[in-house]
């Protein structure tokens, strides 16, 4: 088994205020790892710290062995749904096709390979019907899906999605997590940010509890104990996790 | 109508006039598309009038103002970002302070050379004084710009898209910020003549945001833009010329109306279709 993620004594800082201190693990290939966490734990800013979108003040992110630098291709980014302008003159078919876009290099234009490829993976999120829709016009669930198809269609090695399952309908979350543990099941490595602790046995292999520190790694067992838990969300939700983790 | 064509015929300088404002007009109408995508109408507005120091700077040396127009533009942009980066000023403010102090020592270069028609001139635009070299001049601008556009279009795409996945996937997306900016400066430069510096926001934004009403693709809406701006530039001169209007003010308000125009009839973001939706949907309920 290989190593997917290596990240070591990593530190993160905006403006002076720390986001990220001293955070080390190792992820390996073929997992399914959720990232869980209070708000403000830095979860989304590991993502980026990962893609090298935010400087690092200190220590090192190996992708595969190597720097994020030279591996940027086999990683794919679903960013949060809050993040993307959805009146954006762009229809479902083309936000998928944006996925293929990393392969082309400069000056190159989408092929029918290509197309055909984009449409391959809209099929398999199922939203074929919808291929000439504005991204606008659909649901939160199947925008969702669209980012997926995109991150499908850059034929990564490592996926990163952060928030994939806010404001999305349960059927849209069935087919995402049951695509994102069919990559796992053929080697791919996928990385989530989740804050639903309910059903993170379910969902994942690994959890990494993030509140600025890293508070625990490890199988979702190991950490979802309430006595882990409660040194990340520091007691204030004890009662409540207890509930979750007994549902 | 027919005085104007005829005028067209006979008359050289209309002749010029027409191609460059028409040139501007698509010019404008490409780049402006990808302003207002990027939430930069604002910034399309500083850059424009901080070109100012830069042509007033330029008719000191004597050299084209193409080059001091793109240095005093690139400069403000980037003293923008400095600002807003480095400090907790909010990039709106940033760009007030910024342009607004751009223009104000372009207004004191252009009184100091004592040639308050030329700075009349820069500032609204003249298109029916457009001499044989500025045509020229724009149709390289434009020509440049729309290269550009063509062949980093998937780039421009993904990055105003999702500049968060154009980043992750390695594209240089600050370079292309400046990249943008710097053909704003020449689109800027290049409509001096026709509309001038403090209306050029206009072309930049109006015929980019009527297309944004009446398509969901973005090269759709690249075309219908530029052919927005093309129609804009053609009423405008011909009021301008028929009632010896200000050109510059005759093609923005020719935008407007189209504008207006989209605004309310657009199939699918229009008013009136809006409404006819609501109407009938409230009968089918009340059935």
């Amino acid at each position: 088994m290989k190593t997917a993620i290596a990240v070591k004594e990593l530190y993160v800082s905006y403006y002076g205020s720390e986001a990220l201190k001293n955070v080390s693990f190792t992820v390996e290939e073929g997992k399914l790892v959720g990232i869980i966490g209070p708000n403000g734990a830095g979860k989304s800013t590991l993502l980026k710290a990962l893609l090298n979108l935010i400087q690092k003040e200190k220590g090192e992110v190996a992708i595969l062995g190597k720097t994020i630098k030279e591996m940027r291709t086999k990683v794919a980014y679903v960013p949060q749904r809050s993040s993307i302008d959805w009146d954006f003159p762009i229809t479902v078919f083309d936000t998928v096709l944006l996925g293929t876009y990393p392969n082309l290099g400069v000056f190159k234009r989408p092929k029918k390979v290509d197309k055909a490829f984009a449409y391959e993976c809209l099929e398999k999120v199922g939203m074929t019907e919808f291929y000439n829709r504005q991204i606008g016009e659909l649901s939160g669930g199947q925008q969702q899906r669209v980012f997926l198809a995109r991150a499908l269609a850059q034929k990564p090695e490592i996926y990163l999605l952060d928030e994939p399952f806010v404001g999305v309908d349960v059927t849209s979350e069935e087919t995402i997590i049951s695509i994102l543990k069919q990559l796992r099941d053929i080697g791919k490595t996928v990385v989530v940010v989740h804050h639903d602790l309910s059903k993170a046995t379910d969902y994942f292999n690994e959890l990494i509890l993030l509140n600025k520190e890293l508070i625990d790694f490890g199988v979702v067992e190991k950490v979802i104990r309430p006595e882990v838990l409660d040194k990340a969300y520091n007691n204030q939700f004890s009662s409540l996790t207890n509930l979750e983790v007994k549902a | 109508m027919i005085n104007f064509i005829n005028a067209l015929m006979y008359y050289g300088f209309l002749q010029k006039a027409l191609t460059t404002s028409i040139m501007v007009g698509i010019i404008c109408g490409v780049i402006g598309c990808f302003i207002i995508l990027r939430g930069m109408a604002l910034m399309g507005d500083a850059i424009s009038h901080a070109v100012l120091p830069g042509v007033a700077l330029s008719y000191m040396l004597g050299i084209n103002f193409f080059f001091g127009a793109v240095l005093t533009g690139v400069l403000t942009s980037l003293g923008i970002g400095f600002i807003s980066q480095n400090s907790r000023i909010k990039n709106d403010v940033s760009i007030g302070i910024m342009f607004t102090a751009a223009f104000a020592s372009g207004i004191i270069m252009i009184t100091l050379m004592k040639s308050s028609t030329d700075l009349y001139h820069i500032l609204f635009g003249n298109v029916l004084a457009v001499r044989a070299s500025e045509m020229w001049s724009t149709l390289f601008i434009g020509i440049f710009v729309l290269v550009c556009v063509y062949a980093f279009y998937k780039e421009l795409l993904v990055s105003s898209f999702d500049s968060t996945m154009a980043a992750a996937y390695g594209l240089p997306t600050r370079v292309i910020h400046y990249f943008l900016m710097t053909l704003l400066t020449l689109v800027t430069v290049a409509s001096l003549q026709t509309v001038g510096i403090v209306l050029v926001v206009a072309m930049l934004i109006t015929p980019a945001a009527t297309a944004y009403l009446l398509t969901n693709r973005l090269w759709v809406m690249l075309y219908l833009s530029a052919g927005i701006g093309v129609l804009s530039s053609i009423f405008g001169l011909y009021f301008s010329y028929t009632y010896n209007l200000a050109s510059g003010a005759a093609i923005v308000l020719a935008a407007t109306v189209l504008f207006i125009l989209a605004f309310v009839f657009s199939p699918k973001q229009g008013l009136v279709w809006r409404a006819i939706k609501n109407v009938r949907k409230r009968e089918i309920l009340s059935r």
